[in-house]
């Protein structure tokens, strides 16, 4: 791991405060540092630290770390729970229509992993709850997208909607929802093009699939990499579309993917699925307490905490 | 040098619109360069650089703290950065230049391949794509999509074929052929991937087995929009493929691609080329001044 983690980090500079004895404001306040660090060594967003900081301070403050024997072990306690308060506690579950078909739109940036998430939501659905899912492809400009799509509808055996790539996309879902009503599937999954949450014209055109298919999930899926910009993106396609979740891709890599903190924070919307891989078995659902231990690079946090 | 003094005017007037160089302006300079993912540390010590600038100078007016400001900046990230060379380089004798290209999955690699196959196509060249990505649903078909669009012939393999036996065929191909230029495509890979980085040395390879010059260059292609990780993806990927080069993509996006600061000081990467859309001509050769000015656009719109 190139970055240190929290506990590191709050450690070395507790052995300094240790030769001292009592703990000072100042001693906080260097504590507080070491936080602000490794969030955003970890890619959190800055405004989101600052507000996130200033919310542990206010509590490290208080006389549970001051008073404290243990104040490392205490401020990592603090930070735990506030991490957790963000991003809430459980696993949130796929929202489902009262009536067949349940529609899921996928949204978000170009590459982040929409048409590979579409495949394994439709594989785990088709798995696990022995669901006849429709998959649509409403990608009519990345080169290929429907030769992705119809390719991955193979190798899990999902049918594929397409109409090629002449025909505007919201002609494309409303023949396709058309489709899945005759068919009676159960599931219908909608894929678009890849966009920049500032490209009006673009994000106009998920407005309009929006308005037509109603869907039940409007997932956007974030690539764990990301940067400091996972709040303008977020922000953009929430406050345009009112995305109902969240899907974090490419988590098996080494990254320790901080925006998902970002994220949460700015739209409050829950990050219902991980991407794990490649594969398309390789989507997990989320778990809150995990990714806040990641992004910290706090293996060893609970045990910490349960000496604290 | 014409855009090296448009881009000195463009950070003077920027300067001219705070109040003074202050602390406040220090702290702000540190926030943006750290909210473009420049990084903690980078943003740190550009920072302090600046301000030592301006003491070292012993100026106190506003218009010379500017100027001494703008000076470094340039000094520090102009074109004559370090004597980097962010030219692209081919073959110096008859035979075929191969560029390889890597980088994680999305990252914009097979587009970047579209685009540079039209560029080179348009300057005469006889370009030949080989589709090195036998593994990703639809990869095939996307570059042979982008062949069409820049009429440029493409070698493929099948499905799940091994991928380095699909470029040794593209560079035989293209030595038979006299061809000018191939343009290596691959999967994306996590560079925490063990096996697949792997992979992806063997490829290279196989390209010096066939030409013991080729590739004359790696290029790493990298997401503007991505953070901190971009740094280990650089370093792995110039462990295992001894990259030359950057291409920062999708900087037409919000996203500022501020890490390749980090990765420039740490391991002297260049960036040689940036993507700026998804179509054919929306690639540029890569204009430090432009770059820099872009990490502060934000503090200079009002
Ligand atoms: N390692 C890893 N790769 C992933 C994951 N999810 C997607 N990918 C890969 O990321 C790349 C982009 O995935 P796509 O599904 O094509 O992304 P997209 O959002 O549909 O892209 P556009 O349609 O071009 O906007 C592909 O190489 C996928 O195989 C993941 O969870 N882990
Ligand atoms: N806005 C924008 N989009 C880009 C740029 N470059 C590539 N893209 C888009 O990003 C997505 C992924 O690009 P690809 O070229 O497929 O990326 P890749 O690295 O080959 O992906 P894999 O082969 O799956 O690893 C596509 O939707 C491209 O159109 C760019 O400079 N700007
Ligand atoms: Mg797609
Ligand atoms: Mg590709």
């Amino acid at each position: 791991m190139a970055f240190e983690g929290l506990t590191e980090r709050l450690q070395s500079a507790f052995s300094k405060l240790r030769r001292k004895g009592k703990i000072t404001d100042s001693d906080v306040r260097d504590m507080m540092r070491e936080v602000r660090l490794a969030l955003l060594e970890a890619d959190v967003n800055f405004t989101v630290v600052k507000d996130f900081v200033n919310t542990v301070r206010k509590r490290a403050l208080g006389s549970e770390v001051l008073d404290s024997l243990t104040p490392t072990q205490q401020v990592l306690k603090i930070v735990n729970e506030e991490l957790t308060n963000v991003m809430g506690d459980e696993a949130v579950p796929l929202n489902k229509a009262p009536h067949i078909p349940t529609i899921i739109m996928m949204v978000g940036l170009q590459g982040a992993g929409k048409t590979t998430t579409a495949g394994k939501l439709a594989l785990k659905l088709k798995n696990e709850e022995h669901a006849r899912p429709l998959m649509i492809a409403g990608d009519i400009y990345r080169p290929a997208a429907v030769d992705q799509l119809v390719t991955l509808g193979k190798q899990i055996d999902v049918p594929v909607f397409e109409m090629g790539t002449d025909h505007d996309p919201v002609d494309i879902v409303k023949e396709g929802l058309n489709q899945a009503a005759i068919q009676k599937n159960d599931y219908v999954i909608i894929d678009t093009a890849g966009r920049l949450q500032i490209d009006e014209k673009l994000m106009n055109e998920l407005v309009r699939i929006k308005e037509l298919a109603h869907p039940n999930e409007i997932l956007l899926v974030v690539d764990a990499m990301t940067g400091q910009n996972a709040t303008e993106v977020a922000k953009g396609f929430n406050d345009q579309l009112d995305i109902t979740g969240v899907v974090l891709t490419k988590l098996d890599g080494d990254t320790r993917g901080g925006a998902a903190l970002s994220i949460r924070a700015v739209t409050g919307k829950p990050i219902k699925f991980t991407g794990q891989g490649e594969k398309l078995d390789q989507l997990d659902v989320f778990y809150p307490d995990r990714m806040a231990n990641r992004i910290l690079g706090m293996g060893d946090m609970l045990t910490l905490i349960e000496k604290a | 040098a014409k855009s090296r003094s448009s881009f000195g005017a463009r950070l003077n007037r920027f300067l001219a619109r705070f109040r003074s160089v202050d602390d406040a302006f220090f702290d702000d300079l540190e926030e943006t360069l750290i909210e473009a993912d420049v990084g903690f540390e980078t943003a740190m010590q550009i920072t302090d650089q600046l301000r030592d600038e301006v003491k070292l100078r012993n100026v106190k007016k506003k218009d010379e703290v500017a100027k001494a400001i703008v000076a470094k900046m340039v000094d520090l990230y102009g074109e004559a950065g370090e004597g980097e060379d962010n030219a692209l380089h081919f073959s110096t004798d008859k035979t075929p230049t191969v560029f390889l290209f890597v980088g994680v999955n999305g990252a914009g690699k097979t587009t970047t391949i579209g685009k540079l196959a039209h560029r080179f196509q348009e300057q005469g060249k006889q370009v030949i794509l080989a589709a090195g990505d036998t593994f990703r649903a639809g990869a095939t078909e996307q570059l042979v999509e982008w062949g069409k669009r820049v009429h440029v012939p493409v070698v493929t393999g099948p499905k799940e074929s091994d991928p380095a036996a699909v470029v040794y065929d593209a560079v035989h191909h293209a030595k038979e052929q006299q061809a000018d230029i191939v343009l290596v495509d691959t999967a994306g890979r996590l560079q925490n991937k063990v096996n697949l980085m792997n992979e992806l040395a063997k490829i290279k390879r196989v390209i010096t087995r066939e030409l013991p010059e080729a590739p004359q260059e790696v290029l790493l292609v990298l997401d503007a929009t991505t953070g901190q990780n971009a740094l280990n993806q650089a370093k792995e990927f110039a462990k295992t493929t001894k990259v030359t080069g950057i291409v920062l993509t999708k900087l037409d996006g919000s996203a500022k691609g501020g890490i390749v600061l980090a990765i420039r000081n740490e391991l002297h990467l260049p960036v040689k080329l940036v993507g700026l859309g998804e179509k054919m001509n929306d690639l540029a050769d890569f204009d430090p001044n432009k770059f820099v000015y872009g990490l502060f656009k934000d503090l200079i719109v009002q």
